[in-house]
């Protein structure tokens, strides 16, 4: 059956909600509002891919390991291939498409390309929107596996080399470019900390 | 991936009455383990209620100085919630031991309870698996095991329970609280999860059509320190070979209290009560952890790949509790 709903909230539930394999959903993407029926079994990557073309994000394994699809959800970066559609209804939604201000590269792409922080390129997506996630949980005080136990719980983490190879742990490089996407990340967090031109972006 | 419907409850007790209504319908958290399980088709439901609404996303502080942590609350937030870092240093750092930063921003804290074994055969839908197709049989007792369980396995099912932050919570003396067709109840974390036995296919005490609503955390002990160590096959994003959570109050030289569980050994976060046994009251130096460690140990069953844990548990026991015994030291 293929039958489209609103999504349900509160209140009565129809029951053609229960059964149907569609909805309608609102998405937010790079400030462009969408809506569009999706099939349940849509994920996130598969929308932003066929529905509105946004190519960015790439099909890596498809489950949740290697990173290529990460984009980031009300500010938080996530695995798009792991997010249904159907359940991301209203979110707003920030892909590398999204990081530019026109021409002008966002400080993450620029220190990739200074740095050379690829070769093939098709994780370099997901590893951006994944640093840009990092650059703003490390200035919020987030901890993570490296972080000294007795680190203030209020002040911002300091993103050492080891920092970042912890928390970019969820982005897999088969070329192995990791060394120069550490610097890179290493230099965009610098500028961004300086105040030069570009800000993270990260709450669009 | 098979068709199924959606809808997103407004209220917990929306969500109990839906779920309900229909016998193959599935709570929808994170959905990072769920989805993954749908798409490798080891997950069919036919009714996705998604809950990550829900409003179950606060920790509050409790009346007698612990702590509710709503089922919604993102892995991430609650490794950075002060509190937690502050008291219950153990539960931070077993959930920052796990997964990815991407994972830990969607994975929600009843759902990574939730989660399910990543053995192989389980994961593969060709293959027999008593856990997912029961009376099938176990193809991992005798294939590859190398990362499944030394303790408490049986001979319908050798797999471990993935869940760093469960293996925390049981350390902790947490309590899990579930709201269902029943009404509400509590099952302590210890309990939560189950051995294999003959029911493989059951991973928890959960019951059909309940949902976890919150986990509650006890008073953190005043003078008592906790860590979580975990030994996996690289230094980042892997589950464990083993794990160890521990809360160690040393006074005076002596042990006044310890808790003790392990993770990657058993099909629930093993809590060590003969260890612990062993460690009340003792001198709190190397020769009495090791003592508590092998104690505990005494019970394993090692399969043929996987007996290397079990000195790999002992050596992250007693590395764990000196530590935290040097640290009371310096304090």
């Amino acid at each position: 059956m293929e039958t489209s709903n609103p999504p349900a909230g509160s209140g009565d539930v129809p029951r053609s909600a229960v059964t149907g394999a569609r909805s309608e959903v609102i998405l937010r993407v790079n400030g462009t509002t969408y809506t569009l029926a999706v099939d349940h079994r849509s994920t996130l990557l598969d929308v932003l891919r066929e529905r509105l073309d946004l190519i960015g994000a790439k099909k890596g394994c498809d489950h949740g390991q290697c990173g290529a699809c990460t984009v980031l959800v009300d500010g938080w970066r996530a695995n798009s291939c792991l997010l249904l559609a159907v359940a991301q209804d209203g979110r707003h939604v920030t892909t590398v498409e999204g990081l530019s201000d026109g021409q002008r590269l966002h400080p993450l792409q620029e220190a990739f390309v200074e740095r050379d922080a690829l070769q093939c390129g098709y994780c370099t997506p997901g590893q951006i929107c994944s640093a840009l996630g990092v650059l703003r949980e490390a200035a919020d005080g987030h901890p993570s596996h490296v972080t000294p136990y007795d680190a203030d719980p209020g002040g911002t983490v300091d993103l050492t080399a080891d920092e970042i190879r912890e928390r970019m742990s969820g982005n897999l490089c088969r070329c192995g470019a990791y060394p120069r996407i550490v610097e890179a990340v290493a230099d965009a967090g610098d500028r961004i900390r300086d105040g030069r031109p570009g800000d993270t972006g990260a709450g669009s | 991936m098979k068709q199924f419907g959606y809808v997103r409850a407004g209220s917990v007790a929306e969500a109990v009455r839906i779920a309900g209504e229909e016998p193959d319908a599935r709570f929808l958290g994170g959905g990072t383990n769920l989805v993954d399980l749908m798409k490798l088709g080891v997950a069919t439901p036919r009714l996705l209620v998604d809950v990550s609404r829900l409003p179950l996303d606060r920790i509050e502080e409790l009346p007698d100085g612990g702590l509710r942590i709503g089922a919604t609350v993102r892995n991430s937030v609650l490794a950075a919630d002060p509190a937690v870092r502050d008291r219950y240093p153990v539960l931070s750092q077993a959930l920052l031991s796990g997964a990815s930063g991407q994972l830990r921003n969607t994975a929600t804290t009843g759902g990574n309870l939730l989660q399910r074994t990543r053995c192989a055969y389980f994961q593969d839908a060709a293959k027999p698996c008593n856990k997912r197709a029961p009376g099938t049989g176990c193809p991992a007792r005798e294939g590859a095991h190398r990362d499944l369980a030394v303790l408490g396995h049986s001979e319908h099912c050798v797999a471990t329970q993935p869940s760093d932050m469960a293996v925390a919570l049981a350390a902790l003396d947490a309590t899990v609280h579930l709201h269902g067709p029943d009404g509400e109840r509590s099952v302590p974390a210890t309990d939560f999860h189950r051995l294999p036995g003959d029911r493989p296919e059951q991973d928890t005490e959960i019951r059909r059509g309940e949902l976890i609503t919150a986990v509650e955390l006890p008073p953190a002990r005043p003078g008592g320190n906790s860590r979580y160590r975990k030994a996996r096959d690289r230094a980042s994003f892997a589950f464990a070979l083993v794990s160890v959570a521990a809360v160690l109050d040393v006074h005076e030289g002596a042990v006044r209290h310890a808790a003790l569980a392990y993770g990657g050994l058993a099909h629930r976060p093993w809590r060590a009560r003969a260890a612990e046994a062993v460690l009340h009251g003792a001198s709190a130096t190397e020769d009495t952890f090791a003592r508590a460690a092998d104690a505990e140990l005494a019970a394993a069953r090692p399969l043929r790949e996987n007996g290397f844990k079990v000195a790999l548990a002992r050596n992250l026991t007693v590395g764990v509790l000196a530590g935290l015994a040097g640290s009371a030291a310096r304090a």
